[in-house]
């Protein structure tokens, strides 16, 4: 009765083609995005804006990157972070070493990323399923030790690269609230710009090599390019998705901070949230991250403090345990979870 | 010339039990299609249990003790993880793996410590001597064990009847519950000698390097000889477990200063993707026949 479909008449084709058809979604989203711009910063702690939300985007940006890899176009890949990493190291030469303003330098390690990337992506010509995972796992360690004994990366010091102060245009950004609004900003440009990606042609013929590749060939799909440029895309997101971690959050380059139990995080964050699905990407991106909090803060209220091991114990077990019960009960994840009750608010109050 | 000889023969007595750890993928994928990323935190599992047990039990009883808690673990796995995943896509499956290992790490290591411990099984590091070459005798040991079990499962999956099941659920589950073949059996059997393999490559691994977190590792580095002999053949993990071995050490010792060391970690995966480029499915994989 709310929320629905009937009395919402479309005159043009630009109408017909918006993202979000029904009003009561399009005002939902400008709402929340006025919040996120608007409300959060003022009422914030700079706890939850530097701890908190910054991941939250971040991952859920790189997440958003691999969800276009696995999930739109089919290509398992379990050494994402790699590619994080090499979007970290490049933005920082290139602010740091070479003085590229930082919205550039930040874009220019993405499409370094990118061909990294679509390197990487050559074997997935060949080779299919199970062996194209552990091909990527391949990138993982390979671009782990390019980056710690290339010196023209690590400038001869094995590993950490600290970030210089960061300024746009003149504005210092020393603040959490100031690296709040960069990252937010590039969060909602490129989710934007991911949004429409996949609902136009590349998204398509993505599809279409997930389901059956060997058809999509036939039907006329370069399975060449659109995998490749899935690398790549997936690749440039991460890359980003590194840059703004270093710059905003980690405050300097480490690549530790791109180990293999990242990638994993990764995967997690879109099984649990949706393959296939850009808002998926971001409930997956916040479950997982806020995660090792709240059992925290949960286990905390118990009056007990356990030991931090045997924290991060539980925290595996319920990572798992939650990997598994998604893939039982709802194997699309928390984004169909999402659209069912958005089903059930259209209908309502009849059940169907 | 005797250095390079003898770099070969650890690589090769290295790889065998790499091939090990592998072996234990190659099973559950021959009998099940699904290709189980939780090996190497089964390996751990499986040594952290017999490093507990072994404070409280002599050395054979306590073997004994883990063999049962695997093939438990294994019917658990299958009751609560596979049965309801039935009929989904083999990706499906093989996510529900990873969390599978998340969780088998995290038991483990509450159940019984983060630290590293020592396990300690008798067969002494000393190196002998062979005309003139260093062996070390804990390497020729694993070599045995490990070729001794391939052999057995070898055995076990071409001449008997259980084996020639195994490999029918493997081929298509559906039709082969239509055929009879008691799926929930054939799966546990399967997660069962998939466990004690683990258990075998966990008392070998743990006995180097220690019972400990970086034992799961141990997997990651088993994967390019998985994906090198192909997924489904227990011969060619062995054999690709031998290339791997010896190519790393050869390559680390001499390619190794060239480029600034530390090249062993992703040697393998790059001769892994060079072979797969020429036979995407390994070795001696079986090719899948896709139809439209």
């Amino acid at each position: 009765m709310i929320y629905r479909e009937c009395g919402v008449f479309k005159a043009s084709y630009r109408e017909d083609m918006a993202i979000f058809p029904i009003p009561l979604d399009r005002w939902g989203v400008i709402v929340i995005l006025g919040m996120a711009f608007l409300v959060v910063p003022f009422l914030a702690s700079d706890y939850w804006l530097g701890s908190l939300l910054i991941p939250f985007l971040v991952f859920s940006l790189a997440a958003l990157g691999l969800n276009f890899l696995t999930g739109y176009a089919g290509q398992l890949s379990i050494g994402h972070a790699a590619f994080m990493a090499v979007g970290a190291y490049m933005s920082l030469i290139l602010y740091g070493r070479y003085g590229v303003p930082l919205i550039l330098s930040l874009l220019g390690g993405g499409l370094v990323a990118a061909a990294v990337g679509a390197v990487f992506g050559i074997p997935s010509l060949r080779i299919k399923g199970f062996y194209l995972a552990v091909s990527t796992l391949a990138a993982q360690f390979i671009i782990e030790w390019v980056l710690t004994h290339w010196k023209w990366v690590s400038g001869g010091v094995f590993g950490t690269v600290d970030t210089p102060p960061m300024q746009v245009f003149g504005w210092a950004i020393d603040t959490p609230v100031k690296k709040y609004y960069l990252v937010l900003s590039f969060v909602v440009v490129l989710t934007l710009f991911g949004k429409n990606l996949v609902r136009g042609q590349l998204g398509r013929a993505w599809m279409g090599i997930r389901d059956m590749d060997v058809a999509a060939e036939i039907i006329g799909i370069s399975l060449f390019r659109y995998k490749l440029l899935a690398f790549a895309v997936s690749s440039f997101y991460a890359g980003v998705a590194g840059g703004l971690i270093t710059f905003a959050y980690y405050g300097a380059a480490n690549i530790e901070a791109f180990h293999l139990t990242v990638s994993f995080h990764l995967l997690g964050m879109i099984i649990i949230g949706g393959m296939g699905s850009v808002l998926g990407s971001f409930f997956g991106g916040g479950f997982i991250t806020l995660l090792p909090i709240f059992i925290n803060q949960f286990s905390r209220s118990f009056g007990t403090m356990l030991k931090s091991d045997l924290l991060a114990c539980i925290e595996l077990i319920i990572f798992g345990g939650l990997i598994i019960i998604f893939l039982i009960v709802e194997p699309y994840g928390l984004a169909r979870l999402w659209h069912t009750l958005k089903e059930k608010l259209r209908l309502w109050p009849f059940p169907y | 010339m005797a250095f390079a000889i003898e770099v070969v023969i650890g690589g090769l007595l290295v790889g065998i039990m790499y091939s090990l750890v592998a072996l234990g993928f190659a099973l559950i994928y021959k009998a099940s299609g699904i290709f189980n990323f939780a090996q190497g935190d089964m390996t751990l599992f499986a040594a952290l249990a017999l490093v507990g047990f072994l404070t409280v039990l002599p050395l054979w009883l306590a073997i004994l003790a883990v063999l049962a808690l695997m093939v438990i673990l294994a019917m658990a796995i299958e009751a609560i993880v596979l049965r309801p995943l039935v009929a989904r896509p083999p990706l499906a499956l093989f996510m529900a793996t990873i969390g599978l290992a998340f969780l088998l790490q995290g038991i483990g290591q509450g159940i019984w410590g983060t630290d590293p411990k020592g396990l300690n099984i008798g067969i002494s590091d000393t190196p002998f001597e062979i005309k003139g070459l260093m062996v070390s005798q804990f390497d020729l040991v694993g070599a045995v064990l490990s070729g001794g079990l391939v052999f057995g499962l070898v055995w076990f999956f071409q001449k008997s009847r259980t084996g020639r099941a195994l490999r029918a659920v493997s081929d298509d589950h559906e039709a082969a519950l239509s055929v009879g073949i008691p799926l929930n059996k054939a799966w546990a059997i399967t997660w069962a000698i998939s466990g004690v393999v683990a258990l075998v490559a966990g008392i070998m691994w743990g006995s180097r390097l220690g019972v400990q977190f970086s034992l799961s590792l141990i997997a990651l580095k088993a994967l390019p000889v998985l994906i090198l002999g192909g997924i489904d053949s227990i011969p060619g993990a062995i054999i690709a477990g031998l290339v791997v071995g010896a190519s790393e050490n050869l390559a680390e010792v001499f390619l190794g200063p060239y480029v600034g060391g530390g090249i062993q970690n992703f040697f393998p995966y790059l001769l892994a993707l060079v072979v797969l480029w020429f036979k995407p499915y390994g070795m001696f994989g079986r090719e899948i026949i896709e139809r439209v």
